[in-house]
Parts: C-alpha cells; sequence; structure tokens
C-alpha cells in the first residue's frame, strides 16, 4: 500500500503529527529508529511548557510556542497527560537584569503572552520562601506550566495508533527514495511506500533530509545535564524558576518542579558532535548544582535520585524549521526542534496536518476519530473505594510491584499491551513510573522484568532496558 | 476497618523477632505484613553462611536462619499476611495495606513495629557520571536475580564499593563462572567484613582496590566498560590515575539505607542516617510506634537485628498491655576499629573466618613454611583454623540447585554440611549444577552424600514448597 503520509521519527513533534493526521480520511505510518517511542529528546528534557516570551517575536520559536502554550492543558488532559499550570518565574539578580525582564516583558507581550508581571524580590520570596536572598526582581509568568514530556509523546502515539494510524518501532530510516511522485522509505523492517514524507528525526532530522536529497538542514546536537530529586524536595518550590538569560546560554539553569512531584535542576548546554552521547559529566553536574543554587540555595544534594542528560536538536538557523522543503516537493521537515520544542510540539502539529491536508485539496475527516485515552489513573490518583473497585475487577492491581511509586502488576500488564504499549524496562518506567522512584529500580526491576517476559511470551534473558544490546541479563545460571 | 493489636510491618528477621517477642510478653493478636511471597525478608536470597553465630551458636545459611524463625512464628499461629504491601502509617497507628486477595485493608493497631529494612544506595545516588546502558546493577539485585530466578546478571563484573553484600556476590558470581575483574573501594579501608575479604576476595584472587572509584560509565545499550581512578583524601578523582577496564556489568555495593517512607508518613522522627529514630526501648517519638532492625540503621549481623528486634517486641507488648517500660534496653553493638601492625619477614596476617568476629591472627612461619605458632586468635578454633589454612585450606560452599514439581519450579539454596578442602570448590560446583530436584522436600535434607569424596554431604537449607 502507498500510505498518504510516512513520518519518521516518534518523539512528541512526530508522535502528535501522527494523531493529528489521524483525524483525516488518510494513512499514515510512523517509523521509530528506537525500540520505542518517547526515547530521544522527548524523554530527557525540562518537561516544561514554556509561556512564550523568550523567543524573538516572528519566529517560528515564538509564533508556535504560544500557540502549543494555549493548548497543551487541553491536549494533555485529552491524552490523559499529567499537566499543571504552576506559572514561570525568571530571576533577575542586578539592576541590568531587571532592565532585561523588562525587555522580556515587552517581548512576551508583543508575542501574545498573557499574565506577565514583573514583581520585586520580596514579593517574589514571598510566593517561594527558598529563592535566594539575592534575588531583585523576577518576571512572573502564569501561564508557564508543566508537564510529563514522555507521556505525551507515548500516548500521542497510542491514541493515533487506536485512530488507524501505524506505528513501527525499531524501523531505522535508512534511505528515501522519490520516484513517479511517491517516496518508498527504506527501513529496518521493510520498506514503506507514502505520497508525503514528515521529517520529525529530532537530532537525526539533517540525515533524514539529506537523505531524502534536501542538504539544506544542520542539526548540532546540545547536551544539558539534570538533576532529579526525591519528592520529599517537590515542594522546595512551586514555580518554574528560571534565571535572566545568557545571550550564549539561552534559558540557562531552572530549578522546578515536576509534574510528578519530584524536584528537577538543570540543564547545561553543550554543542557535541555526536548525536547520540548523553553521558553526564562531573564538570556538568557541578555546573548546574552551582547555577541552581545561585536561585535556591538550600537544594540537599542527598536528596538526588538520579542525574540524566538529554540532547536538543539545534538548527544552524537557531529556529524551528517548518514546512516544505524547497529541494524536495513531498518532503515535509520539522527540525532543529529544541526548546520550546515540547510547548509548540501540539501547534507544530496542527500545522503539518493542515499543510497535508491542503496539499491533498483536502481530506474527509475521519468518522470515527477520537481525540482521547481512556483515563488510567495511577494508584496515588485513586480513592480507596475506587482502587479496591479495580482491585476486584482485577486482582493484579492489588499487587504493589514498584513501591516508590506504588505501581501495581496490573498497571504494568496494562501498559504493555495498550497500543504501542511497552516492550522494555524503560518503556515500562516512562508509562508507569515504575523505577523512577528513590531506589531507581533495585527493588521492581526484576518483577517488572518477570512480567515483560510473561506478556510477551519471551524468555528473560530477551529482556532489555531499552532495545537491543541493552540486555539485562547474560543467560541462565 | 480490621483492628488488632500489634501490627509488625515486615516479615524478615526483624519482624518476625519482634512479633514472637511480643507473643512471649503476652500479646495475642499480631498480623505481621509482608510485601514478598515468602516470609524471611532478604534472607532467602543470602544463601551464604555465618548467619547465626551469636544468636544460636552455630553457622546457618540466611534461609536456615529464616526458617528458625519461620517455624516458631507457625507454632505460635503468628498470622503472616505474605502479598501485602503497607502504603500508608498514620500517627494515630492505622496502617492501610494492600493485596490481590484483600485489595486495600486498614488496620487499627494498639502497636505497630516498623521492621522494613533498608534498601540498597543507587548509581543515581551517588552520581557516577557517564552513559546510562543496560549492565548497572546493585548487587541485592544481582543476588535476587542469581540466588532466586536463576540467571546471571554479566559475565564481566567489576564492583564498585566493598559492602558486604557486594563481597558475597563477588564470590557467588566468581564460582558461577564470571569474571569478576575488581572491587573498588572508595575509602582507604573496605566497609566489609574481614571475613569476606578474605573468603569472598583473596579465595579467588580478586583485588580489592582502595581509594579507587568508578570515574566514568562507557557503553550505549549494555556497559562496555568502566574508567577507574585513584582518589585524593577529599574523595576527588586524581587526574592521570586513571585506568579503563572492559566490563559487561558495574555492580554497586555502596551502602544501605533505611527504608524511611512509612516512618515518615507515620510522623516518626528521622536520625541523621535517615532512619526511624529510637530509643533503647525501641520507641520512636509516636506512642506506640516502635522500630527495629535496619529501618533504624544497617547492622553487620542478622544476630544483632534479632537482639533488637527483641526488645522491640517486648516493649510493644508492655506497651498494649499498659505495663511501665523498664530493663536496661538495648544498646547499639558499636563496630571496633581494626588496625593492623607491621609483619616480620616470617609472618602472614590471616583474617579468622570461624566467626563474624573475624580476629586479625597473625601466623609465623617456621623453615618449611609450616605453621611455628599463631597470635592474635580470641579462641582456640581459631589457631586450628589457622593452621589448616596454611596446610589444607577448607570451606564451606553454598549454592542453589533448581527443581521442579507440581507446576512449582524455581531453585533451593543448599550448603555443604561442614567445611570442605579449598581447591576443589570449582569441581563441586560442577556436581551440584548437575542436581534437579523433582520432589519435595526439606532443609536438612541431603541431596549428595559425600561431595567428591570430601566427606562433606550437600544438603538444602530450606523448604522447598509443596
Amino acid at each position: 500500500m502507498t500510505y498518504t503520509a510516512i513520518i519518521i521519527g516518534g518523539g512528541v513533534v512526530g508522535a502528535l503529527t501522527a494523531r493529528a493526521l489521524a483525524k483525516y480520511s488518510c494513512s499514515v505510518l510512523l517509523v521509530e529508529k528506537n525500540s520505542d517511542v518517547a526515547a530521544g529528546s522527548s524523554k530527557a528534557n525540562s518537561g516544561v511548557a514554556h509561556a512564550g516570551f523568550d523567543a524573538a517575536p516572528g519566529s517560528n520559536k515564538a509564533v508556535y510556542n504560544v500557540l502549543g502554550s494555549r493548548v497543551m492543558e487541553s491536549v494533555c488532559e485529552e491524552l490523559d497527560v499529567h499537566y499543571k499550570r504552576n506559572g514561570s518565574m525568571v530571576l533577575a539578580f542586578s539592576e541590568d537584569e531587571t532592565a532585561e525582564l523588562r525587555a522580556l516583558l515587552r517581548q512576551g507581550t508583543e508575542n501574545g503572552v498573557g499574565g506577565l508581571s514583573i514583581i520585586s524580590g520580596s514579593e517574589a520570596r514571598a510566593l517561594e520562601p527558598a529563592l535566594s536572598g539575592e534575588v531583585k526582581s523576577a518576571l512572573l509568568a502564569e501561564t508557564g506550566g508543566i508537564l510529563c514530556p514522555y507521556s505525551l509523546a507515548a500516548n500521542a502515539a497510542e491514541c493515533a495508533a487506536l485512530n488507524g494510524a501505524a506505528i513501527i518501532r525499531g524501523a531505522e530510516a535508512a534511505d528515501i527514495r522519490k520516484e513517479g511522485g511517491c517516496f518508498t522509505v527504506a527501513a529496518a523492517l521493510g520498506t514503506f511506500k507514502g505520497k508525503y514524507v514528515i521529517n520529525a528525526a529530532g537530532l537525526y532530522a539533517d540525515k533524514i533530509s539529506r537523505a531524502a536529497g534536501d542538504d539544506s538542514i544542520h542539526i548540532t546536537p546540545r547536551r544539558g545535564e539534570y538533576m532529579l530529586f526525591d519528592k520529599k524536595l517537590g515542594g522546595l518550590v512551586s514555580h518554574t524558576i528560571f534565571q535572566t538569560p545568557h545571550k550564549v546560554l539561552g534559558k540557562g539553569v531552572l530549578v522546578t518542579p515536576t509534574v510528578d512531584g519530584n524536584l528537577l535542576i538543570g540543564p547545561n548546554a553543550l554543542n557535541l558532535d555526536d548525536g547520540g552521547a548523553s553521558e553526564t559529566t562531573l564538570a556538568g553536574q557541578t555546573a548546574i548544582w552551582e547555577l541552581a543554587s545561585k536561585s535556591v540555595p538550600c537544594i540537599k544534594r542527598s536528596g538526588l535520585i538520579t542525574s540524566f542528560a538529554g540532547l536538543r536538536a539545534v538548527a544552524d538557523e537557531d529556529d524551528f524549521i517548518i514546512g516544505w522543503s524547497k529541494a524536495v516537493p513531498g518532503l515535509l521537515n520539522a527540525a532543529g526542534i529544541q526548546s520550546p520544542g515540547l510547548t509548540a510540539s501540539p501547534a507544530i502539529a496542527e500545522y503539518l496536518a493542515g499543510l497535508i491536508v491542503e496539499a491533498e485539496g483536502g481530506l474527509g475527516l475521519n468518522p470515527s476519530f477520537n481525540p482521547c485515552l481512556e483515563k488510567r489513573p495511577a494508584i496515588p490518583e485513586l480513592s480507596e473505594a475506587d482502587l479496591n473497585a479495580l482491585i476486584e475487577k482485577n486482582a493484579a492491581y492489588g499487587n504493589i510491584v514498584c513501591r516508590c511509586e506504588t505501581v501495581s502488576e496490573g498497571h504494568i500488564s496494562e501498559a504493555i499491551r495498550r497500543d504501542c504499549g511497552a516492550v522494555d524496562i524503560d518503556g515500562v518506567k516512562r508509562r508507569t513510573r515504575a523505577g523512577m522512584g528513590r531506589c531507581q529500580g533495585g527493588f521492581c526491576m526484576p518483577r517488572v522484568l518477570e512480567i515483560l517476559a510473561r506478556e510477551t511470551g519471551r524468555p528473560f534473558t530477551e529482556m532489555t532496558k531499552k532495545g537491543d544490546g541493552s540486555y539485562i541479563l547474560s543467560g541462565k545460571r | 476497618m480490621k483492628t488488632t493489636d500489634l501490627a509488625v510491618i515486615g516479615a524478615g528477621p526483624a519482624g518476625m523477632g519482634a512479633a514472637l517477642a511480643a507473643r512471649k510478653h503476652g500479646v495475642k493478636d499480631i498480623i505481621i505484613l509482608e510485601r514478598a511471597d515468602k516470609a524471611g525478608g532478604i534472607l532467602p536470597q543470602c544463601i551464604h553462611n555465618g548467619f547465626g553465630l551469636h544468636r544460636f551458636r552455630e553457622e546457618l545459611t540466611g534461609p536456615e536462619y529464616a526458617l528458625r524463625f519461620l517455624k516458631a512464628a507457625e507454632k505460635e499461629h503468628i498470622e503472616i499476611k505474605l502479598n501485602s504491601m503497607a502504603i500508608e502509617i498514620t500517627p494515630d497507628l492505622t496502617v492501610v495495606a494492600m493485596s490481590r486477595e484483600n485489595g486495600v485493608v486498614r488496620y487499627r493497631a494498639k502497636a505497630i513495629v516498623l521492621a522494613m529494612g533498608c534498601r540498597e544506595r543507587t548509581r543515581g545516588a551517588i552520581q557516577i557520571p557517564g552513559a546510562r546502558p543496560a549492565g548497572v546493577i546493585t548487587a541485592g539485585t544481582a543476588q535476587r536475580f542469581v540466588n532466586i530466578e536463576g540467571y546471571m546478571p554479566g559475565k564481566e563484573i567489576v564492583i564498585l564499593g566493598s559492602g558486604d553484600v557486594g563481597l558475597i556476590m563477588a564470590r557467588r558470581l566468581t564460582l558461577e563462572g564470571a569474571a569478576v575483574k575488581a572491587v573498588c573501594e572508595i575509602m582507604p579501608q573496605s566497609g566489609g567484613l574481614r571475613r569476606n575479604i578474605s573468603q569472598c576476595l583473596n579465595d579467588f584472587n580478586i583485588p580489592l582496590l582502595l581509594n579507587t572509584t568508578v570515574n566514568e560509565i562507557h557503553g550505549r545499550e549494555r556497559v562496555s566498560g568502566v574508567t577507574i581512578a585513584r582518589v585524593d583524601e577529599k574523595f576527588r578523582p586524581v587526574s592521570g590515575t586513571e585506568l579503563y577496564i572492559p566490563c559487561d556489568t558495574l555492580m554497586l555495593s555502596v551502602g544501605l539505607i533505611p527504608e524511611n517512607e512509612l516512618s515518615r508518613a507515620a510522623g516518626v522522627e528521622l536520625a541523621e542516617n535517615g532512619g526511624a529514630k529510637a530509643d533503647r526501648y525501641m520507641r520512636t517519638n509516636v506512642p506506640g510506634i516502635f522500630a527495629c532492625g535496619n529501618v533504624v540503621h544497617v547492622h553487620d549481623l542478622v544476630d544483632y537485628v534479632t537482639d533488637e528486634s527483641e526488645e522491640a517486641g517486648k516493649n510493644a507488648a508492655y506497651y498494649i498491655l499498659g505495663r511501665k517500660t523498664g530493663g536496661k534496653g538495648y544498646t547499639f553493638h558499636q563496630k571496633t576499629p581494626e588496625t593492623d601492625e607491621a609483619l616480620a619477614v616470617n609472618e602472614r596476617r590471616l583474617t579468622c573466618i570461624v566467626c563474624p568476629v573475624g580476629c586479625n591472627m597473625i601466623v609465623r612461619l617456621d623453615e618449611k613454611g609450616g605453621v611455628a605458632d599463631v597470635s592474635g586468635n580470641k579462641c582456640k578454633k581459631g589457631g586450628y583454623y589457622a593452621i589448616e589454612e596454611f596446610t589444607a585450606p577448607r570451606r564451606v560452599l553454598t549454592s542453589t540447585v533448581p527443581y521442579e514439581f507440581n507446576r512449582e519450579t524455581g531453585f533451593a539454596p543448599v550448603k555443604t554440611k561442614g567445611a570442605m578442602p579449598k581447591k576443589l570448590l570449582i569441581a563441586a560446583m560442577g556436581e551440584i549444577a548437575k542436581i534437579r530436584l523433582n520432589k519435595p522436600a526439606g532443609a536438612g535434607d541431603v541431596i549428595i552424600r559425600d561431595l567428591l569424596g570430601t566427606g562433606a554431604d550437600v544438603v538444602l537449607t530450606d523448604d522447598l514448597p509443596l
């Protein structure tokens, strides 16, 4: 068959675009090179829905950030993704920085961001008692939010699949040809034909566009390291705390609660030439710690749960590249989607889907399209009565597998069985939070592995952390 | 809402010890909540020997130690609710528990004993930089995979941290055919018992690298190697001392932390180590809530956990029955510092492995290499051990064997009854590997008689499920 569109990349942009296209009568295929969706930049970032005052007016970043920020809450509601409008603050530590905050406020207003105001240092500390006494003033952005980024990508892919999109994981697009008005994408698991190709390949968007015959894009991976703290520190701040942006380093190091109740600090910024190198470094960890401590001096290092690094895809243009390729008709690029890419992703997806509909001269609606996923509340979100009802129906919901995050066997099985469900340990973790807590899977990992093996009908030794090569066990005794 | 006199959280040695003591002091209505499908806490996976020397004056394996308490609890008709996870404790002494069978159940208790044990520190907590591949595993998790599930976590292993679990696993993985390349310890001395360094590392020529840490983890999908480095007195890696070791697994034995989520939720004050703060009667600041075992602080020996839990159980009983708390209470065991003096040419240092005291003995050799005399041993047994060690060294071997019957499959722990020649350990592993159990059996049952003609029988150390 020939798909209407083949989407390359299962991050937030690719997955939400698949869902946006599934609204229409058309056939959609999403191919993802990793073993699972949400396994690239979408899994390791700040998880922040930016208000939209950072980017220069008129830029794609500004436009799609503001549009995305407006719809994010409803998209998350539809897709059963945790989201909270917690508001954000940009701190100024000097008069010069306060002047920059005023410029940011003007820029934000021009971008169409509402709810911006400048408050004094003491007003900021009244809102956030943990802030440093050195804070002179702050830009308060009421529309800033936090969300779970990997849930957004995974749930969008699931929603797309439920609405008819085909999703193939573990399929790296190696070769793309265009013949007679049709693309042929050779991927690891087969060759697929499509009328349009949507390049949402994140760090590899330049490789994909080049493979299709468009040399105009160049992506530099920019690594950012993070430190994630125990939930007991999650209440240290309620807003997302930024520092006055630096001309080179961008938005700089933030201190934020995560939507799931942890405390997160980071990222730093280091340009790399290797798209896969998401290592943490001693220097990087020290740097973000020191910078975060400038904003919030009392973060207890003993509360650290884990450190990680994520890679942002930075285009040479330093703006999102969204739209039809000039060199290859029918190739639609969504490249250079670095920050505020997560916030912008729902708006970018709608825009890309709209371009396909327009190119097709209009498409009928998919009559059975359902934008919503069924709600799957986690145990801490359930009332005792509802939880007992759930256990009554399926006893596996009464068996707690991950004690740190209170995740049941029933929740884990469901996360594996659902459309575009988990296939490895990290996939279970992203969908259920099993292993995300303070013991980092020390207790639950063997049990999750056992459930994965049982659900997939494969031996323990084939179970992986994150796809091919990442086996957990080397063999039987 | 159900009611009970005493709710004990955890059926490990601490919980069972406390429940038994409470029963002894007159508490009738006791319930132990255990999240696992088997009582014993961590002991069932601790198949090695060395437990019970203080308590029972004999050397037991983990499963055997647990079995003694389990049998006593059965005899006393103390109810152990398995597969039941306590998810919340409130300061008014209500325990919220969850299970497959009963869903969410609330127990209103007159007293509660916290006995949840401890958990392992992770890579994240100690911030080892580098990539995030599969193959970084804590020693306790590896122990579960090997001893309970019957799988190997890797083939070429570097261990960070010389805690006892790590040392025990170095030996266990070596006996199962893995190559343990080194044990790195950031401190100038090991945190493990001396006898474990002797039996688990020295016996197998596994190097213990002191003042050394893992500086970076390499590998994209699976660990491909680690960079180790010496550290300075502030534990910072010293530039120029880095060494790359290829391996597929980094195993962590970097400390244990008391479980404290439930303690905190119950309003129990925590000590600096993160554990529940308890006085010498094992009382916490919340009236009616007691704590014992590794939930208070991490113990070197389970024997001490038992002593402590009996104090907790007794005082919980006094509390329930309205008796006045009294007696001298429980004193925490303090580790005695271990110092080494200089040796003469004909002297050898030897750590006694006869008991956990691990006497630091000095063996003086005669011209022929025989033992002239032994000093530093606190008992006669140590002297005999030293002579034997220099002539024909012997060890107790522990392992597991697979069983399959009545649709039950799993691995059962075994040990040699008495010690066997050290040089035959690997050959003995080969003999034990041939065994498959296909009918019910119990602890103490002989599964190999006269192993390799050594005179030592191989016996089960746990009851198989019926």
